[in-house]
């Protein structure tokens, strides 16, 4: 024989692993480093853009690093060590996100107080990533040219979320007939004040812009 | 298809509650799922059946309860609910500032079978 009983809960089911990402914040806040999470569909051109990013921040002699996540191949952590930074591929093998545990495993080794920047490319995906923390400082969510002005309305969730908009592949605007003035209607739709930055990884578009946004350079305290 | 680590998280904080109660059966999960969780309540039906296969969750219902957006508009100065997919105000249009709710993911309530002799 048994019998039924009820509990009250109220629990959050990401409970723990919110408190493995919290634990990640105070970890970056401490050490001083700016940790960016960058979000897209696949095809969005994150790898492209963030390899100019890198190298662009180092010409400045600022310190950054990269940790990026595919489900298979290291490829891109291949492309993105070409800037110089340092960088670790994370292969999730399948999985469509990336989560805070993947994220302390692969800092291993590195003194994160020597860096300015943490850049962390997520699994490109506009849904599933952007329901996992990574203790990150800013969310940066990109849409190519090529993707549709109205990709922020399709993904409300992501977008929403997003500290800093990012429209990639501008260069390709005139001929994908890219209507600019839709795209900022849908981003200030979903995130109504939202930052947008308009790059290109091609001609250099916005990459000035965008360092400056998303790894400041400290003030000097005296 | 991350309804899967969402489910396994799921099944793995009811274990805790089940151990904690002496229980040898979980009945009903009963979750709250925002708009915003970015949760698909279909995969994660099928996820769960899946995950709570040789657990004290196994054969339990997983009872979803929808949350809906609400936000608070700083011109009429009340939450208001945001039906479609905008995060502007219904009646004035203005830009809404902080989201009240439509994201959780939480567990509310579980309903555990527990033997007689442990009660």
């Amino acid at each position: 024989m048994s019998a039924a009983r009820i509990v009250e809960l109220r629990k959050d089911v990401l409970d723990h692993h919110d408190q493995l990402a919290a634990g990640l914040r105070t970890r970056f806040e401490r050490a001083g480093v700016v940790v960016v999470n960058l979000l897209s569909s696949p095809g969005t051109g994150k790898t492209e853009l963030l390899g100019e990013l890198l190298a662009h921040l180092r010409a400045e002699g600022r310190r950054v690093a990269a940790l990026v996540g595919d489900c298979a191949t290291e490829n891109d952590g291949e492309r993105l060590a070409a800037s110089g930074a340092a960088v670790r591929q994370i292969v999730t093998e399948g999985m469509c996100h990336l989560e805070a545990d993947m994220i302390s495993a692969h800092l291993d080794g590195w003194e994160l107080d020597e860096l300015d920047t943490l850049f962390i490319e997520n699994v490109g995906n506009l849904v599933c990533p952007g329901t996992f923390d990574l203790g990150e400082s800013q969310r940066v969510v990109l849409l190519s040219v090529t993707e549709g002005e109205d990709k922020p309305l399709k993904y409300p969730q992501m977008f929403h979320s997003a500290d800093v908009v990012v429209i990639t592949k501008i260069d390709l605007a005139e001929a994908c007939e890219f209507d600019r003035d839709a795209a900022l209607a849908a981003i200030e739709t979903v995130r109504p004040g939202a930052r947008v930055i308009e790059t290109s990884a091609r001609t250099g578009v916005g990459l000035a812009e965008l360092a400056h946004v998303l790894a400041p350079v400290p003030s000097v305290t005296t | 298809m991350h309804e899967l680590s969402i489910a396994s998280a799921i099944v793995k904080q009811v274990e805790l509650v089940a151990a904690e109660h002496g229980a040898d059966g979980v009945d009903v999960v009963r979750l709250r799922l925002g708009r915003l969780s970015g949760v698909v309540e279909e995969s994660l039906a099928f996820a769960w059946e899946l995950v709570c296969a040789d657990t004290v969750c196994a054969g339990s219902v997983l009872a979803v309860e929808r949350v809906p957006c609400t936000a608070w508009c700083p011109a009429c100065e009340v939450a208001v609910d945001l039906p479609g997919l905008g995060f502007r105000c219904p009646t004035c249009d203005a830009s809404t500032t902080e989201l009240l709710s439509g994201r959780e993911l939480e567990i509310s309530q579980v309903e555990l079978s527990i033997p007689e002799v442990a009660r």
